[in-house]
């Protein structure tokens, strides 16, 4: 018994002192966004909390930040459309229809190796085919990176969640004289509406977490996200620790929502992807 | 006699509207495979005959028109001269060595003491699915933050226990260690999440049956969940692997490869290769070493691995 609460006490201990290395740096960041920069240098915890630096970095006239934060929202949406819709379609396509395994095969195998390649071997590309579609610099340009960045995880969630629905629904809706079409936007995709929150939450938090992409393809606040003007940020100014973490701070706040409201989605679409090999 | 129009209406062939709805529902099968196809021709496919044709060649850009010259392996030649190169990758197998090996133990432990904590499990889940979501820029910074020299958390605290903090990422014997600190804080959830998962699709009888026949908890978990777990553990190696690779956000911010080389990594170099030297041939040609560095990897680590699991 007392072997017992020994264990108990280790148990708890080690899982507290994880948890509160987990959300230190957090802690840390959101502090120092509230702290006046003669707060910062005196390092103490009793401080007035002030908005300056939020401010400072939402007031258009000081800062392109309400112009990123806007591309940013515009390339995340916009790639959640785009691959909510082939990826719907895709795997509506490759679960309830018989393709050749060969077919099949040779989908799934590209969609893996694009979940494999490390984005910097696309950039160069990328970049030409941006450059010759005239389309550099602008928002369209990283959406088209952030849809190889998303699509086989969206893929791999609508495919398990089609999977899943027994094949005599979509059978009855065709005998009641439904076209596949109709089928597919009344009967299926209503059912997998959970599978679509999944995917779609993910897609919009990878392109909203996305730097690499942006930062090649992009190069004035025509088409440039959050992260990337903070990274320039903190290169121009190392210095100013307030900004700096209010505008990391400011990038967190749909993850923080999403962990906050939409968890249930997240994790199942992060493990499946993982366990589908 | 006043249902007769209903009848020629009826005996007519049907209209361009009906034919053509009727068309695409009989193919509906290829329409609705059709945009990905367009995606991965346009974006993966030509991508990649692209990516091999400059790898073999001097790619400019002259008055916003594309330039070729073919030049063979000389590409090659130069990563053999390169002196970062080999220092790149060998900061790149030592980082993703460590990660991958101490993210694995260290989210063993944390997800086998998780999964006995039963009504915390989701609170724990929640808290460590927050580094997973936020941007990997954003932890840069919040790490820059944190290991600054005069205002940032780790040195302050050190402070008040009377030791000198180092300077951490700008240390060339400290840097690479930070930044795989930084990367453990980023990603043990994922292993985490991926463990969590194996270890709560395992039957659970099985380790009552252990344990009612006396068998300890150190006896239960070396014995029956860690086989069970061994197949979950092998695909989630792999994965983290793969994705150690990809290392660059973080680096990026946090140190920019320096000081000196002592952080460079092989997609960081890449990376500015091809923004800072604008040398597209020569990013492509080591870009495609990566990704074949990965494959062999994949195939070598798949065939090891089925004998494992």
């Amino acid at each position: 018994m007392k072997k017992k609460t020994f264990g108990a006490i280790f148990r708890h201990g080690f899982l507290l002192a994880i948890v509160i290395y987990t959300l230190i740096p957090i802690f840390f960041t959101l502090g120092t966004s509230l702290k006046l920069f003669r707060d910062i240098i005196s390092g103490s915890l009793l401080f007035k909390p002030t908005l300056i630096n939020y401010e400072r970095l939402l007031n258009p006239s000081q800062s392109n930040f309400l112009r990123l934060t806007s591309n940013s929202l515009l390339i995340a949406a916009g790639t959640m459309a785009v691959v909510l819709v082939i990826a719907s379609l895709a795997a509506y396509s490759l679960s309830r229809f018989n393709w050749h395994p060969l077919w099949n095969g040779l989908i799934q195998g590209i969609i893996l190796f694009i979940h494999m390649m490390p984005p910097v071997t696309f950039l160069s590309p990328l970049y030409l085919i941006s450059r010759a579609l005239n389309i550099y610099d602008t928002p369209i340009a990283v959406i088209m990176g952030h849809i190889i960045l998303t699509l086989p995880t969206a893929i791999w969630i609508l495919l398990d969640f089609f999977a899943e629905i027994p094949k005599e629904i979509e059978e009855a809706s065709i005998v009641d004289g439904a076209s596949h079409f109709q089928s597919l936007t009344q009967v299926m995709l209503p059912i997998i509406q959970p599978g679509l929150a999944s995917a779609g939450a993910l897609t919009f938090i990878f392109s909203w977490r996305d730097f690499l992409f942006a930062l090649s393809l992009t190069t004035t606040p025509r088409g440039m996200t959050i992260p990337v003007g903070i990274s320039s940020f903190v290169q121009e100014y190392s210095i100013r620790y307030g900004e700096m973490a209010a505008g990391s701070f400011f990038a967190m706040i749909p993850a923080l929502l999403m962990v906050a409201f939409a968890q249930r989605y997240i994790i199942k679409g992060m493990t499946m992807g993982a366990l589908k090999e | 006699m006043y249902q007769s129009t209903d009848f020629s209406l009826n005996s007519k062939p049907p209209g361009w509207k009906a034919r053509c709805s009727s068309f695409i529902d009989r193919t509906f099968k290829i329409w609705t495979i059709l945009p990905l196809l367009f995606v991965l021709i346009f974006l993966v496919a030509y991508p990649t005959v692209q990516l091999l044709r400059m790898s073999v060649s001097e790619v400019k850009i002259v008055q916003g028109k594309t330039v070729w010259t073919f030049v063979g392996l000389k590409h090659l030649y130069t990563a053999l001269e390169d002196q970062i190169v080999p220092v790149a990758l060998r900061n790149t197998i030592v980082f993703v060595i460590a990660v991958v090996i101490l993210e694995t133990i260290l989210a063993l432990v944390i997800a086998v003491l998780v999964s006995r904590s039963h009504h915390l499990v989701g609170l724990y889940r929640t808290v460590f699915l927050i580094p997973l979501l936020i941007p990997p820029v954003a932890i840069g910074t919040m790490w820059r933050l944190m290991y600054d020299y005069n205002y940032g958390f780790i040195n302050q605290v050190l402070a008040l226990i009377g030791i000198p903090g180092p300077t951490w990422t700008a240390d060339k014997n400290l840097a690479l260690p930070s930044i795989i600190l930084v990367d453990l804080w980023h990603w043990t959830s994922f292993m985490f999440l991926i463990i969590l998962a194996g270890l709560e699709s395992l039957p659970q009888e099985i380790n009552e049956a252990a344990r009612v026949d006396g068998a300890s908890e150190t006896q239960v978990f070396r014995f029956i969940t860690l086989p069970l777990l061994k197949p979950t553990l092998v695909t989630a190696v792999m994965l983290r692997t793969i994705f150690a690779f990809k290392v660059f956000d973080e680096i990026y911010l946090l140190t920019g490869g320096g000081p000196g080389t002592a952080t460079e990594m092989i997609s960081l170099y890449i990376y500015k290769v091809f923004s800072n030297q604008f040398r597209m041939g020569y990013a492509s040609f080591l870009a495609l070493a990566l990704a074949i560095i990965i494959s062999v990897f994949v195939i070598f680590y798949r065939r090891i691995g089925r004998r494992l699991a």
